[in-house]
């Protein structure tokens, strides 16, 4: 089981969470322009990275903020874990 | 010794003034407090524990902890019988009973035997083989092999006993409290750091419970309770004996198993049986130790081959003698301390067996010193004796060790103790993602690199000389400690005689006989699903060249002891028959648990009504006294009718729905979703995530709303009410309601955070009391005061506030049953009485209770859709009619770009109707039948849609149906028909209403 970092809370176990996939996206402000293509694209089609991903979490058993974490999908190391709107962080080099 | 006492008269750990008396397969026995199963039965010269899994041969007890393949019984009876138990692992308690197992019809005369005189018909992939074909018979073979083979019984009673579940944090785990765990321990604890101290037995201390060594001058047990003891008194420190860490998972998370009670004739009221530790470090120090190879040589399996540590283990610890006259087999150098160790202990020694051509060492030349007997460079090429060994043929080996032949010797014994080296207790590491190397000398996977916090010490790593152990343990649990924050530092070193050298081990996988392997016995490696050499080689004559592909033909491994015995020689035997090398062939996985574990421990007490939390409404008492049948939706405990005596569900619902349309209904509608949502931006909020507008609707005014994802369909609906100018209450599906409020809390916090809005459940705080029909006007105007309820002054979807029974309620004017309606809301705690109250002024009125089930009749007839039920995550507001609810103007919401993708703007879409069915039918058509057009065409035919909702309708005095039909809309009035298994049913497609299509019910 994780042990997450929640930037209110600070460290907790999974389970007090769940994961909302793929972070960093953002609503497009062009929708009605774009074609059904290129709107399947921002809906469906996600990264799926062996490595360090970038994602959204959920502190949904406890204060129910959502966040932002860098996680390595093999090791499930968490490089950060930051709030909605602060900028992304680099990669580690590994 | 004398003759038929195998217990030695003094010595060992065992409690004498404690006898406790035991029974095995229905004979009464006796053992002493702090034996094992194993050790008792050894003690009372039990030889014979079991049957093979697949030979039926005969077994006896191999080793003496975790790795034990043969001796696994059946413990306990009725609701207690548990399978697969290891005899080496199980505290005797007074009153203990336990029987072997893969035997019938006894131990002694064995039916399934004949499976060893046929076993040239069981060779490897024998299951694959023999029973592909054809396939019809298999469950006559499975029938047979099940019974057969056997793998004990479970219990088919619910588990009596209670199991808990802890929470831990700790600086530092160590997990084994041998010589490496203790010093590491030691060094960590004496640091201030918070420690857990693990271990699977009963007794800490590990082998040096069992050692002749002396720790600075005192037997090692001494040196071991001194540690204990000052460990013990740590405050920072916790000692978990008993507790087997059986999974190693994510960032230090360690799940601990302890038995809390097993080992208790009598548990004490309020004990757990057993305690799951969740366990998170900040850093792990593994000391799991090692475990001992057998030999892999003909017949290596006949009751009284053991492992040469456990017999030492067994005489030390246990103060029983294995047997009276024992030959050791051995390729290393650890067999000659056994040796010394058992004839210092009263057992005869009949010949020290070294596959070595020369072996010569420190440990080596002090038996030769003491005068036993070695036989260098030679083998046992064959064991005699069935049930029990009755003595050995010893033979030298040629040069190239492809033959055993020369100079045979038969040597008498009851007891054959075999060492083929150890292989360090890397499952744990294995399991927290560590990588492994493979040790060339010792032909031993070790620790290599590791992935989480941890650090391996002692017999785990490959260590064999207890000063190295000592000193291993003492830096990892002082380098663990530091990491954690604390000015930790590994002791000194204590003095240790004797501390001997390890001269070279000599590997020889497959021990050579006067015969082919395979023929004239056999040789095995997997005791427990008995896979023997000549499996190995076959399955690798067939192709099965990848370990995995191995594991899974021969099943080698694959028992309930994961190979902890027999993996490392079923790597080298497939390398040797593969011309590769151990490391290339590769390793397997270790995956938890380490031992089985308990589905009781697992599940601890999330059982029974803990399994998971039931909602009750305030009005639930109410609905368990009148006798209401339940229905769970989620977690909600939902009436779902109440029967009166003789009624069964259908007259029950017949009679409620008849009630609310002609008299009036009372509902318990408090399960409702509830989300109160405030702030100067809520209007802007609803506007994006319902179709439908909210910024023009008047205070004290509902409307129904549709929520869409962003592919455009439907995700939930329910009516919002304005109560002022920034404050809405949104109501949600009931099953629906947590899930609304997470989808728009994540949209304000991460899409819109600069919309200024609160969202808050408010789903218990009210319960929700439904009048419905044509009586309700009549009935709460007795009840209120304050309230007009005139249709102009309170109108459809709109709100009041005011009392009701005295009561400060919210009353809405809304209705799900299409008949004139009042939904009111009061305080939870009030519900109880708001409904009492009704039921009180209504009897006059004739009211009645309705449940679930009508309330389903009753929209259905209306054609009020539920989403989930009429929907199903691809229906878009146009199927379901309810196109005009979507404000296309908009310049944004939920769905609003997804709505205009081609797939939902195809034509012929299902879309929902009505049908009727043809005159005669009775009974309602199933929910998910489907419909076509032409049920004389041969199937698969052409599939138009499926029903929905389907009931019998009292209103209409029918079964009525609700379907999504392709272009459904456009098929007013045509003829489908719904194939069944047992006959066909003609059904016209008529419009989605089938009460009051003008409405003039709902707002009368
Ligand atoms: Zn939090």
């Amino acid at each position: 089981m994780l042990l997450i970092a929640c930037p209110w809370c600070g460290p907790r176990a999974e389970l007090e969470f769940r994961c909302g996939g793929q972070g960093h996206l953002t609503r497009l402000t062009d929708a009605m322009e774009v074609s059904d293509a290129e709107f399947a694209r921002y809906l469906y089609m996600r990264d799926n990275p062996k490595g360090w991903h970038y994602e959204r979490w959920n502190h949904v058993n406890g204060c129910r903020r959502w966040f932002n974490a860098v996680r390595h999908t093999v090791t499930h190391e968490f490089h950060a874990t930051y709030k909605p709107g602060e900028p992304k962080p680099d990669l580690p080099r590994s | 010794m004398s003759n038929g006492e195998l217990r030695l008269p003094t010595g060992g750990r065992i409690d004498r003034a404690q006898p406790l008396r035991f029974i095995f397969d229905g004979a009464g026995y006796s053992g002493y407090a702090g034996d094992t199963l194993a050790s008792a039965l050894l003690a009372n010269g039990v030889r014979l524990v079991g049957r093979s899994f697949k030979y039926h041969r005969p077994r006896g007890i191999l080793s003496a902890g975790a790795e034990e393949p043969n001796a696994l019984v059946e413990l306990g009876n009725g609701a207690r019988r548990e399978p697969n138990l290891r005899a080496t692992q199980i505290e005797l308690h007074d009153g203990l009973v336990a029987s072997s197992q893969n035997r019938w019809p006894s131990l002694d005369l064995d039916i399934g035997a004949i499976n060893n005189l046929a076993s040239r018909l069981l060779p490897s992939g024998f299951y694959y083989k023999t029973f592909m074909w054809p396939p019809s018979f298999w469950h006559f073979y499975e029938h047979f092999i099940r019974r057969a083979a056997g793998m004990g019984r479970a219990a088919t009673e619910p588990d009596p006993d209670r199991y808990d579940h802890r929470y831990e944090h700790c600086d530092v785990l160590v997990v084994g409290a041998g010589p490496a765990g203790i010093a590491a321990a030691l060094a960590a604890g004496r640091s201030g750091a918070r420690v857990v101290l693990c271990d699977e037995q009963q007794e800490m201390g590990g082998d040096l419970l069992a050692s002749m060594a002396l720790i600075d001058g005192a037997p090692a047990a001494d040196w071991v309770a001194r540690a204990l003891g000052e460990l013990g008194a740590l405050p920072e420190v916790r000692l978990l004996p008993r507790a087997t860490a059986f999974g190693y998972y994510d960032h230090n998370a360690v799940a601990i198993v302890e038995r809390v009670a097993d080992h208790l004739a009598r548990p004490g009221p309020g004990l757990p049986r057993q305690c799951v530790w969740h366990v998170r470090a900040r850093r792990v120090v593994l000391a799991t130790g090692a475990i001992e190879r057998p030999l892999v040589f003909r017949d290596n399996d006949r009751p009284g081959v053991m492992l040469a540590n456990a017999a030492r283990v067994y005489l030390r610890r246990y103060a029983v003698a294995c047997g009276r006259r024992a030959v050791l087999f051995t390729n290393n150098d650890a067999a000659y301390g056994a040796a010394l160790d058992l004839r210092a202990g009263g057992m005869d020694i009949a010949a020290i067996v070294d596959l070595r051509a020369d072996p010569k060492g420190q440990r080596t030349e002090a038996a030769r010193a003491q005068g036993l007997r070695v036989l260098a460079g030679r083998a046992v090429i064959g064991v005699q004796g069935s049930k029990a060994v009755s003595g050995v043929e010893v033979a030298r080996l040629q040069d190239d060790a492809s033959a055993a032949i020369l100079d045979r010797e038969q040597i008498a014994c009851d007891t054959v103790l075999m060492s083929g080296g150890w292989t360090p207790t890397i499952h744990l590491f294995s399991q927290s993602g560590g990588k492994l190397r493979f040790d060339t000398e010792t032909a031993a996977f070790v620790p290599d690199r590791a992935t989480q916090a941890l650090r391996s010490a002692g017999a785990c790593n490959g260590a064999t000389r207890l000063s190295d152990c000592l000193a291993q343990g003492a830096a990892a649990g002082a380098a663990a400690a530091q990491d954690a924050g604390f000015a930790a530092a590994a002791p000194p070193l204590p003095e240790l005689d004797p501390d001997l050298d390890e001269a070279p081990m000599r590997h020889l996988w497959v021990v050579p006989s006067d015969a082919p392997v395979g023929h004239k016995g056999k040789h095995f490696v997997d005791f427990q699903n008995d896979v023997t050499a000549a499996d190995i080689r076959l399955a690798s004559r067939e192709g099965y060249r990848s370990v995995e592909h191995l594991k899974r033909y021969t099943t080698t491994g694959m028992g309930t002891d994961q190979g902890k015995t027999s993996n490392v020689a079923a790597l080298a035997i497939l390398a040797e028959a593969t011309n590769a090398s151990i490391p290339q062939v590769g390793t397997t996985t270790f995956r938890p648990p380490y031992t089985p574990v308990t589905m009781g421990a697992l599940t601890g007490r999330t059982v029974g009504p803990l399994l998971e939390p039931a909602r009750w409404t305030p009005i639930h008492r109410w609905h368990v006294r009148t006798g209401a049948v339940f229905e769970n939706t989620g977690q909600w405990q939902r009436a779902r009718y109440y029967p009166m005596a003789g009624e069964d569900m259908h007259a029950a619902v017949e009679r409620e729905v008849r009630a609310a349309r002609n008299l009036v209904g009372l509902f318990d509608a408090s399960t409702l979703g509830k989300i109160d949502v405030k702030g100067p931006d809520s209007a802007r909020f609803l506007d994006l995530v319902y179709t439908n507008s909210w910024s023009k609707l008047a205070i004290g005014r509902s409307r129904y709303g549709l929520m869409l994802r962003d592919d455009g369909y439907i995700y939930d609906d329910g009516v919002t009410t304005r109560l002022g100018p920034e404050h809405f209450l949104v109501s949600t599906t009931s099953g629906n309601a947590a899930p609304v409020l997470s989808f728009m809390e994540d949209l304000l916090q991460t899409e819109w955070p600069h919309l200024k809005v609160r969202l808050t459940s408010v789903t218990e705080q009210f319960a929700v009391v439904t009048l419905s029909g044509p009586m309700a006007r009549r009935l709460l105007a007795e009840l209120t005061r304050d309230i007009d309820l005139s249709p102009q002054a309170f109108p459809f979807m709109t709100l009041r506030a005011g009392t009701v029974a005295g009561i400060p309620v919210r009353v809405f004017r809304v209705s799900f049953t299409g008949d004139l309606s009042f939904e009111i809301q009061a305080r939870a705690s009030h519900g109880l009485a708001l409904w009492h109250a009704c039921l009180a002024v209504g009897e006059k009125y004739g009211i009645t209770p309705y449940g679930l089930e009508a309330m389903h009749v009753l929209r259905a007839e209306k054609g009020y859709i539920i989403v989930g039920q009429e929907t199903d995550g691809t229906a878009t507001p146009d199927d379901l009619g309810m196109g005009a609810m979507v404000a296309h103007a908009k310049p944004d919401f939920i769905g609003k770009r997804g709505l205009k993708r081609a797939e939902l703007l195809r034509p012929e879409r299902k879309q929902l109707v009505g049908l009727r069915l043809a005159d005669g039918e009775h009974k309602p058509l199933p929910e998910g039948a489907h419909l076509v057009n032409d049920p004389g065409l041969p199937p698969p035919m052409p599939m138009l849609g499926h029903v929905t909702s389907s009931y019998y309708s009292p209103t209409v005095g029918a079964p009525i149906a609700l379907a999504m039909i392709k272009n459904g809309r456009a098929r007013m009035g045509e003829e489908l028909y719904a194939p069944l298994p047992d006959r066909v049913v003609r059904a016209r497609v008529v419009a989605p209403c089938f009460f009051d299509p003008e409405g003039k019910r709902l707002h009368g």
